[in-house]
């Protein structure tokens, strides 16, 4: 008879090494978030000033940075918008090119020169920012500003390319993005090559099997298989490009006012813009920390979204791209 | 389900109103197939020498062998899948209808197409609909069909698997059982009208039922495509195919076919020792 029996769940005393195991990792989930949390406390004790002389909200709102009136008028708008569209853009570039290098490294590269390709996209990560940056403000610059210039001349129905009456090329969002997407790169290559490298053999057998072109394998197989890993990739180069200061800060005139035109002189990031006016006095210093407290949801947001979206798709669940 | 019930024609199946018909796919009918003085390398190491196996236009015909003999191998040379392993040469010819499968012009996309393959292991594309697994072909291969829906039906019921799917077309083929997620990649080889089948070990991860059912498939198939299929199975080999194939590789020799013939002629009266020795399972 079912109502007279008792379901008994079956429990087992974890091993000492399982135990142990569980405290440690417990521990160091513990640590980081101990640490994150101390962060963020302190960018907000130490933005109070600023804050509680230009209230949240208009600090939020405002694109300008006037120290020198009373009260200041300082806010954070303009280096949003600048770190958002230097970011975006260095995406942009990033993302296909990183798909591409990684389906040339995982799909078309002979199985030795594999090793050499990986290593060398993950040496491009190892390259200090500072020396893209220098690279980027002393002679990238210079290369780009002719396609800037061609880019305005026949797309500028596009807002974002839209220029002014006698726009100057150097120093603009354009510029900082595609410098930022050389660091941007390396990440999306190798999280997006990790992904691809999984690919089953045996779907894609199965794709050659049936007549399949190397590409026409890619497009049935490899990409739908790989979505989530592209999109976690663009995820964390999003974030590495939010973050991203000394090439910014080299770059950029870093004005604190909104700039919607990508191709012309202007704009400024959040970290740029810290770097550029660290050390002034206390109320711009409190004022940056709060400008840091932005950043530091934004990044944390777009990284947390980026781990979601990996791992939620079992990479294979998805549609043909 | 029993056996007879499934061996029992179904009313379910198609009263054939217009059969779908392909453009752009393989040539219609069977076709035969010839390897002459086939070779295969891994590397430097020879593993398969000298088979000349005549695969006559719509027989079935069954590679038996120990383990390891070069019958994968030979297999994958057939549909030029062979060279897609890093390292792998051959030599000799292989005629798909009088014609070079390795010949000067001839793609190895297009052998593809009119020689299917269906693999060991289950290989559906897993978050594609059923639908989309059998229509996969068509789209890699840019083939038009007049008539989709009933191009599904007919390659699902070829491949004895209509009756249980028809209903959830569009779930994705991932979700099947193993015997049926097999049916469906047969279903999906058999979608752009091929005119050879090769199965590799189609049945060893299967269950009895399953397997009976890619027997019956088979003997349905038989005359409208050439099918070659690899088995470990002796029984099936004796059941399904016309003629019979024993390959045998001597320690570190490579593999050969030591003898061939009508299958019964294999099972009953082999004229080499081996032949006999191992199809009645006293070795391999
Ligand atoms: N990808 C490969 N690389 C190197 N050697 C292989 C590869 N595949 C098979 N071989 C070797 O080739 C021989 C024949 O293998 P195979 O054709 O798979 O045999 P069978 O299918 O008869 O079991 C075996 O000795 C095997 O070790
Ligand atoms: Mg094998």
């Amino acid at each position: 008879m079912a109502a007279e029996r008792t379901p008994r769940f079956v429990t087992e005393e974890p091993a000492q090494v399982d135990r142990w195991f569980d405290r440690i990792t417990l521990a160091a989930g513990v640590v980081v978030l101990v640490l994150l949390t101390l962060v963020g406390l302190f960018l907000l004790l130490r933005s109070r000033d600023a804050l509680s002389v230009t209230g949240v909200w208009e600090f939020l709102t405002r694109a300008e940075w006037r120290t020198d009136v009373k009260p200041a008028r300082i806010g954070v708008l303009g280096l949003v918008m600048g770190t958002v569209l230097v970011a975006f853009t260095a995406v942009a570039i990033a993302v296909p090119f990183g798909v591409l290098a990684a389906l040339f490294i995982t799909e078309y590269s002979s199985t030795r020169s594999r090793r050499y390709l990986t290593a060398l996209v993950d040496l491009l990560a190892a390259v200090p920012s500072v020396l893209f940056g220098i690279w980027g403000f002393r002679f990238l610059s210079a290369q780009i500003e002719p396609l800037s210039r061609w880019i305005s001349r026949h797309f500028s129905w596009i807002p974002i390319f839209a220029t002014g009456k006698h726009p100057r090329f150097s120093g603009s969002i354009f510029i900082a993005g595609i410098v930022v997407s050389l660091m941007a790169l390396p990440i999306v290559a190798s999280v997006v090559r990790e992904v691809f490298a999984q690919t089953p053999p045996g779907e894609k057998e199965a794709a050659f099997a049936l007549g399949a072109t190397r590409w026409g394998m890619i497009r049935l197989v490899v990409l739908p298989f790989g979505r989530g890993g592209i999109i976690g990739g663009a995820m964390l180069g999003l974030g590495r490009a939010l973050g991203e200061t000394i090439a910014v800060a080299l770059i950029l005139p870093q004005v604190a006012q909104v700039v919607f035109h990508i191709l012309e002189n202007g704009g400024a990031t959040v970290s740029g813009f810290i770097a550029n006016r660290a050390g002034s006095d206390d109320f711009t210093t409190s004022g940056l920390m709060a400008a840091g407290l932005v950043l530091f949801f934004l990044t944390l947001g777009t990284n947390m979204v980026a781990s979601v979206v990996v791992s939620h798709s079992r990479s294979g669940a998805g549609v043909e791209l | 389900m029993t056996d007879t019930l499934v061996r029992t024609p179904s009313p379910s199946a198609p009263i054939a109103s217009t059969p779908p018909t392909l453009t752009g796919g393989p040539p219609v009918g069977a076709a035969t197939v010839e390897a002459r003085d086939a070779c295969a390398w891994f590397g430097e190491r020879l593993v398969l020498e000298g088979v000349n196996l005549v695969m006559a236009r719509g027989e079935v015909t069954a590679l038996i062998g120990p383990s390891g003999c070069g019958k994968s191998t030979f297999l994958r040379m057939l549909n030029r899948m062979h060279e897609l392993v890093p390292g792998a040469a051959l030599d000799g010819q292989i005629f798909l209808d009088g014609e070079d499968i390795y010949g000067r012009g001839m793609r190895a996309q297009q052998v593809r197409l009119r020689v299917g393959m269906v693999f060991q292991k289950p290989n559906p594309f897993p978050a594609m609909s059923i639908r989309e697994n059998v229509l996969s072909g068509l789209k890699l291969a840019r083939i038009k069909c007049d008539d989709t829906e009933a191009l599904v039906e007919q390659s699902l019921n070829r491949a004895s698997l209509w009756k249980e799917v028809r209903d959830r077309l569009g779930s994705p083929g991932g979700a099947l059982s193993g015997g049926q997620q097999q049916r469906l990649c047969i279903a999906r080889s058999l979608a752009v009208q091929p005119n050879v089948l090769l199965m590799d070990e189609p049945c060893s991860a299967l269950d009895p039922t399953s397997t009976r059912r890619i027997e019956d498939t088979i003997a349905e198939l038989r005359r409208q495509v050439t099918v070659v299929i690899v088995t470990h199975n002796m029984q099936q080999a004796h059941r399904v195919s016309d003629r019979c194939a024993f390959f045998l590789a001597a320690e570190n020799e490579p593999g050969i076919v030591v003898e061939q013939g009508p299958t019964e002629t294999i099972f009953t009266d082999p004229t080499d020792s081996r032949t006999r020795d191992y199809v009645q399972g006293r070795f391999g």
